[in-house]
């Protein structure tokens, strides 16, 4: 083709030669990226699925065969369900722990969230930068530094204690606490390890199925809604700009009050960022690791365990790492259950956003 | 909310803020107070933010005062810089590359590719730590920087972010340069790159932010010594009471606010850049 074709040609669209060129042009440019995901991503992640399927104890080749890495089948992921033993008892209590976890973190840093941005958001408030940024800064700094800085402030020693210590309030010793907030509130109601609760699920009783997260899984729980509720706020902070002003004005000359606007105007129409949001939290929260990492590492009595934890320390410090692919893929697998069945719950037919489409709406702030 | 206000809801709308900003920003005072105070003061006066004995031993103990080569901060440093910047100009340059190639070049296979981005992205990265052992093991570089750079120097997310913002710019500019018979990457280097200004800083702080606070990637592909520890895996090994005898917190949230620092720094100098980088890289956990 010549180029006076191309130039009269209507969209974008290009001559062959010239398509010829583009298209190496075009995989040379990707080619890093390729390349790179390829190589660290693509390609272990089946390495993993592969020896999640053997005995491999970290010595020699896991890829070769013979007495080191034997083939086993599935058998390392129906031990995680049907063998007695630790490691099954430590990834139940593990799940269980996390059940817990979401269940808090994820609605509470979403109300948190969107409360502060309700907040920052409002036409009257003054110095409003500076409130978004006292928000958002937790969630820039690393993970470790601030569970760092929660190592002392919740210490037996520490600011909180020092705080709740002025009110009069007789604080646990938070990291050394493994009583889980359910059992303590049954304990309030003379319930202590009853007889129906003794029937066995996967090798824990009903009743340490039932125990809630413990007092020290909670400043793990604190730590998180706190670190991560800035980010969310300023998703909402961007939805609720998108929000038409006549809407508004309309709500508030029909005389709603403020609680019927938001729940009746306001949120229908930031379901999108409410949507993304909730999805980020549960993939986010499932993944908990590098709190519980400097945070005590499973302590107290297992309570803190958490399945991407227990991944790694059974593999890195276990060396059972068929086991800890086997835990690892388990995860991977709960995550695309939940946020499928999130979205099912969530959305109508109509205006099933794709995630990604939904942030692109999200980055107009 | 409406603009007439009634003064008192006023006044409770400002203490609820500001009992949430002291929330969110206390922590941090009593962590830059905490470092500059004794081992025995910071027990004694967990609340308070005026050290009172003053003392400035955390921090002559993290630039090298005493001869104390459990902890070796500077290293731990260098390595944090060395390790982020590398990754840092490698994901501007390589994402911005592939996300040019994605959105503008017609090249076969680029909606298979681009569909395996995205689904690349939505892997969880807890459930890449053996696979990524794996590899780096296989490959033999284990407990080298070459595992902990190479697999962080190119990230889909980042691509995905120049991908839209090459989508949303209009293309005639870089047409009439192509037409004037510039090289595709001439045409990408010294038109397009140029234009794409906003968008490559979002993705620098995003990349820097990103690899300077990494943790879980380098404690699996590195052994654990100090020769390879950043100031984050650093960090985590001195608290989780690897290295440590007894609390230390002075020293402990010294070494935390000093791993804080850089980010902090850019995070206030480049604000509204952070602000575009959450909402549009959110899906990085």
């Amino acid at each position: 083709m010549t180029p006076s074709q191309q130039t009269s040609a209507p969209r974008q669209k290009r001559g062959g030669g010239i398509r010829g060129r583009e298209g190496i042009a075009g995989w040379l440019f990707v080619s890093p990226l390729v390349l790179i995901l390829g190589i660290f991503l693509v390609i272990p992640i089946f390495m993993a699925l592969y020896v999640s399927l053997t005995n491999w104890q970290g010595n020699g080749s896991p890829f070769t065969g013979g007495e080191g890495a034997q083939f086993v089948g599935a058998r390392n992921y129906l031990d995680l369900f049907t063998r007695d033993g630790l490691t099954r008892s430590n990834f139940m209590q593990s799940i269980g722990n996390t059940f817990y976890y979401v269940l808090l973190v994820v609605p509470l840093q979403t109300i948190l969230a969107l409360s502060l941005a309700l907040l920052v958001n409002n036409k009257m408030l003054k110095a409003k930068s500076f409130f978004r940024t006292a928000f958002y800064f937790p969630s820039v700094t690393s993970s470790i530094a601030i569970a760092t800085v929660f190592l002392f402030l919740f210490s037996n020693s520490g600011a909180v204690n020092a705080f709740l210590g002025f009110f009069g309030i007789d604080a646990p010793q938070w990291f050394s606490d493994s009583r889980g907030l359910l059992h303590i509130m049954f304990g309030w109601v003379g319930v202590d390890n009853p007889a129906w609760a003794q029937g066995d699920i996967l090798g824990r009783s009903v009743w340490d199925w039932l125990s809630g997260p413990s007092v020290a899984m909670c400043v793990i729980i604190f730590l998180v809604v706190w670190t991560t509720s800035g980010t969310f706020m300023l998703m909402f902070i961007a939805a609720l700009q998108d929000v038409p002003v006549e809407v508004e004005e309309a709500a508030a000359l029909d005389g709603t009050s403020q609680w019927q606007k938001l729940r009746l105007v306001t949120v229908p129409m930031i379901k999108p960022a409410l949507f993304l949001v909730i999805t980020l939290g549960l993939i986010g929260t499932w993944q908990v690791f590098d709190q519980i990492y400097v945070m005590g590492k499973g302590a107290p009595a297992g309570t803190t365990l958490s399945p991407a934890f227990l991944s790694y320390q059974q593999s890195f410090e276990n060396f059972q790492y068929g086991s800890g692919a086997a835990m690892a893929f388990i995860i991977f697998v709960i995550i695309v259950v939940l946020t499928r069945i999130q979205r099912r719950v969530l959305t109508d037919k109509d205006e099933r956003t794709p995630l990604f489409r939904s942030l692109r709406r999200g980055g107009r702030s | 909310m409406t603009t007439r206000s009634h003064p008192v809801k006023t006044v409770l709308f400002y203490i609820a803020l500001l009992a949430f900003a002291t929330l969110f920003i206390y922590p941090f005072f009593i962590q830059i107070a905490t470092s500059f105070k004794t081992d025995a003061g910071a027990v004694d006066n967990p609340l308070s933010l005026v050290p009172n004995p003053f003392s400035t031993a955390a921090w002559s103990r993290m630039f090298g005062g005493t001869n104390d080569s459990s902890v070796p901060i500077l290293t731990w440093t260098k390595n944090s810089f060395l390790v982020a910047l590398i990754v840092t100009v490698g994901r501007v340059f390589l994402d911005s590359l592939a996300g040019y190639a994605l959105s503008r070049l017609q090249f076969r296979g680029k909606g298979a590719l681009f569909a395996a981005i995205l689904a690349v992205m939505a892997v969880p990265g807890v459930a890449l730590l053996i696979p990524k052992f794996l590899m780096v093991n296989y490959l033999g570089i284990y407990d080298t920087y070459y595992a902990m750079i190479l697999p962080l120097i190119v990230d889909a997310a980042g691509v995905f972010i120049m991908k839209q913002f090459f989508d949303s710019v209009s293309i005639s500019i870089e047409e009439a340069a192509r037409m004037d018979g510039a090289s595709i990457f001439r045409t990408f280097w010294s038109v397009v790159l140029p234009m794409a200004r906003p968008a490559l800083i979002t993705l620098t702080i995003l990349s820097f932010q990103g690899s300077w606070n990494e943790f879980s990637h380098f404690l699996v592909v590195t052994k654990g010594t100090p020769e390879h520890q950043t100031l984050v895996t650093g960090l985590a090994s001195l608290t989780s009471g690897q290295l440590g005898s007894g609390t230390q917190y002075p020293f402990k949230l010294g070494t935390a606010l000093l791993t804080t620092i850089p980010v902090a720094v850019l995070f206030f100098a480049l604000q509204r850049y952070f602000v575009r980088g959450a909402n549009e890289g959110g899906v990085k956990g």
